[in-house]
């Protein structure tokens, strides 16, 4: 049964709406509106000088190399992050799900990293495996593993691939434990009665019963690994050594922060955006069907 | 941050149309000046120009500190844009070449001393200083301030225990490979290392050697210069270094002032680093002052002519117009020229040289500094001075500086690329002729954008 408010003229409606519009409007669609006209100027850092260039900029980002290997590059990273997140946080879930002594305690140490700041979560790596002066870094080199990611672009991208998964575990966890706890008691016992052992029942029952979480999941890291791993890139490597971990969004940083090149800089925040709108559409499409909480 | 620049671009916006009035009721001034350096420097900074404050009463200027070098420049730069630039800026030599090329953004040294008649002696700057910051026809653009150097300083323990003579550090580069390889067989982890990696071994290097880090005289004579950091000399110098990185007698200390951190806590024996690095060092590294080495940087001694002397780093002050449709009123620009002139005094500058490690600027603070015997109880601490007079002063289009736009990127990309040599996944060769190409795209662009 629904219910529905019906107000009285224009003006109550409109004031209530009034905070959120112009919210939206002043802090998404001027700044965003402001990247898609600066995407089509060239200029000097100061602004003193500008110049309309049409579609240059998309044109000249579409065929830099270094862009391309950016593109795949952040590819690469996203998948490993969302495939190495959502893997550990379901099998932690599903132990967690378990009777086992102390639960509680368990479930809330893991979902503490989630209030970890990025660039935080970043320095405490740091701190771990910085050649130098990073404790495993060192206990590394001393076994005689010659561990440098400021130097070896693999290890440099292993590093910031584990540092930004590890983060998002135990958001995946929360909503994995919640998933798996919503699985009927009675199915499992059918099955389990059935003769199907724990393996069997897990990849039978359980897994496709928790699809559309991992679906709805999936998505969010996809989006978490591609926007919000900034924080972790920029304390770490600074998107070094070489160009080996520099991702799309922190390219945007690098070319319109340092270097000044607004032009291009907007060009490909524009290029995200439509990442993003593509990305969003796909959620809607797909998740607001099938999950349900 | 944000809510830092909106409540000054406030509180600049409420000031402006005030400071008339103030001043007519016999207030002073205010001037708002961002500078880049971090405690301890940017207290004893600061420390400077509250002294100007106290010296007189029409001028007021409140410092600020903005975040790293190129935060600074940054966050002047965005705050032009919105009409609420600093008076003063402190902006680094990298910097120079997009500072030059600013046009009405900034009001250059030579129009701010003519306008307001105030005088400063530019003559007693040293020459390395005053012709990073002028025009070709010798008119300066921006003050000179904390002016450095780079330089190597070494562990002497770590001679001592290698049986190398702790008082004499290596020239040559033959010479510092061979003892690298004694550091080496000693048990020292890090033989050699380098913070600035660019600006140590190639900036500074092609001035050294006196070739060419790219076309015009390095930038100085037009923004059509090319990179020429793919010459013969400084392609055998990144081949020497990656040759010393696979013996393990250099490691890449990291990007910018990374490197550092390796010396001061005592892992690395010589290092390649900025002589504005003096007090931390003394303060840090184990063993003090007793323990810390300081040489000239090494060269190759079949290269004709070499050494010259070695170009300036640190950073100059930089007078800027509030925004792109305002300039500053006449009483501003009189307050932003005296407090030049304040600076430029003897006193000032040997004061800040004597605590910092930043090089004495003019000659007769030098001269003064010298009379106080302080280079007899602090040795090593004329070494910069020496090493930018090295090569007799005469001084070549390749030993003059560097003045190149978007050199903040191409610093980067010549980074990028050192690096990928330093993996094994390319040649020396490649990893300088990678730097030329990419370099020059970012030349190109700079150029269009500031001739439109």
């Amino acid at each position: 049964m629904e219910k529905k408010v019906i107000f009285k003229g224009w003006a109550l409606p409109l004031a209530l709406l009034l905070p959120q519009l112009v919210i939206t409007g002043i802090f998404f669609f001027w700044p965003a509106g402001q990247a898609v006209y600066q995407s089509f100027l060239r200029e000097d850092a100061f602004g003193l000088s500008r110049q309309f260039v049409g579609f240059e900029n998309f044109a000249d980002v579409l065929s830099d190399p270094t862009w391309l290997d950016a593109l795949w590059r952040t590819g690469f990273f996203s998948a490993s992050v969302a495939f190495l997140a959502l893997s550990v946080a379901l099998f932690l879930a599903v132990q967690a799900d378990k009777h086992i002594r102390g639960a509680n305690a368990y479930k809330t140490l893991l979902i503490w990293p989630y209030a970890v700041a990025p660039a935080i979560a970043a320095v405490l790596w740091l701190f771990m495996f910085h050649p130098n002066i990073g404790l495993f870094g060192r206990m590394l080199n001393g076994m005689g593993i010659p561990w440098n990611y400021k130097l070896n672009g693999d290890q440099a991208m292993l590093l910031i691939i584990l540092a930004s998964a590890w983060k998002q575990v135990s958001y995946n966890f929360i909503f994995f434990l919640a998933g798996l706890q919503s699985i009927p008691r009675s199915v499992l016992e059918a099955a389990a009665i059935d003769g199907a052992r724990p393996a069997r029942r897990f990849w039978t029952v359980v897994f496709p019963l928790l699809s559309p979480t991992a679906f709805f999941l999936l998505v969010v890291n996809l989006v978490y690994a591609f926007f919000d791993t900034f924080g972790v890139i920029h304390a770490l490597t600074q998107g070094g050594p070489g160009k080996a971990t520099e991702t799309l969004i922190y390219r945007v940083y690098t070319d319109g922060v340092m270097n000044l090149n607004l032009g291009s800089s907007a060009a490909q925040s524009v290029i995200l955006m439509i990442l993003v709108i593509a990305l969003t559409m796909v959620q809607f499409r797909f998740i607001e069907r099938k999950v349900h909480y | 941050m944000l809510r830092r620049t909106l409540g000054q671009a406030a509180l600049a916006a409420a000031a402006a149309p005030l400071a008339a009035p103030a001043l007519a009721q016999g207030g002073p001034v205010e001037l708002q000046f961002w500078h880049g350096l971090a405690q301890p420097l940017g207290g004893i900074l600061e420390g400077i120009a509250n002294q100007f404050n106290e010296s007189q009463r029409r001028f007021r200027i409140v410092s600020t500190f903005r975040g790293s070098y190129p935060e600074t420049m940054v966050a002047a730069i965005a705050a032009f844009r919105a009409g609420t630039a600093p008076h003063i800026v402190q902006m680094f030599e990298v910097g120079t070449g997009t500072m030059m090329a600013a046009g009405r953004a900034i009001k250059p040294v030579h129009e701010l001393l003519a306008e307001t008649g105030v005088a400063i002696n530019f003559d007693d700057y040293l020459p390395a200083v005053r012709g990073y910051y002028s025009l070709a026809d010798g008119r300066m653009m921006a003050m000179p301030f904390n002016s450095s150097t780079a330089i190597v300083f070494y562990n002497k323990d770590m001679f001592r225990r290698a049986g190398l003579n702790p008082n004499e550090a290596p020239a040559t580069w033959a010479e510092l490979r061979a003892a690298a390889t004694r550091l080496r067989a000693a048990g020292i982890e890090v033989p050699v290392t380098t913070a600035w990696p660019t600006w140590t071994q190639v900036e500074q290097f092609n001035a050294i050697h006196n070739t060419p880090l790219a076309t015009l005289d390095n930038g100085f004579g037009g923004l059509n210069a090319e990179l020429r950091v793919n010459n013969p000399v400084q392609v055998r110098h990144i081949n020497t270094l990656m040759e010393m990185a696979r013996e393990g007698t250099f490691r890449w200390g990291g990007r910018d002032g990374a490197g550092d951190a390796i010396f001061a806590s005592g892992q690395a024996a010589i290092i390649f680093a900025s002589s504005g690095a003096r007090a931390r060092f003394v303060r840090e590294v184990p063993g003090g002052l007793a323990n810390l080495g300081v040489a000239m940087l090494p060269y190759y001694n079949d290269v004709p002519g070499a050494p010259f002397n070695s170009i300036i780093g640190g950073a100059a002050f930089w007078a800027m117009n509030r925004g792109p449709n305002a300039t500053r009123s006449a009483d501003e620009n009189r307050g932003i020229a005296e407090f030049y002139a304040f600076l430029a005094q003897p006193r000032i500058v040997a004061a800040w040289h004597t605590e910092t490690g930043f090089l004495p600027v003019t000659r007769t603070a030098f001269e003064q500094v010298r009379a106080t015997g302080f280079y007899t109880q602090n040795p090593g601490a004329d070494i910069p001075i020496q090493q930018l007079l090295r090569g007799g002063g005469q001084m070549t289009g390749n030993t003059r500086g560097i003045r190149l736009g978007g050199f903040v990127e191409i610093r980067t990309i010549m980074q990028e690329e050192m690096e990928r040599a330093l993996q094994g996944q390319q040649t020396a060769q490649q990893a300088m002729d990678n730097s030329v190409q990419r370099g020059n795209v970012v030349l190109r662009n700079f150029e269009r954008a500031n001739r439109a």
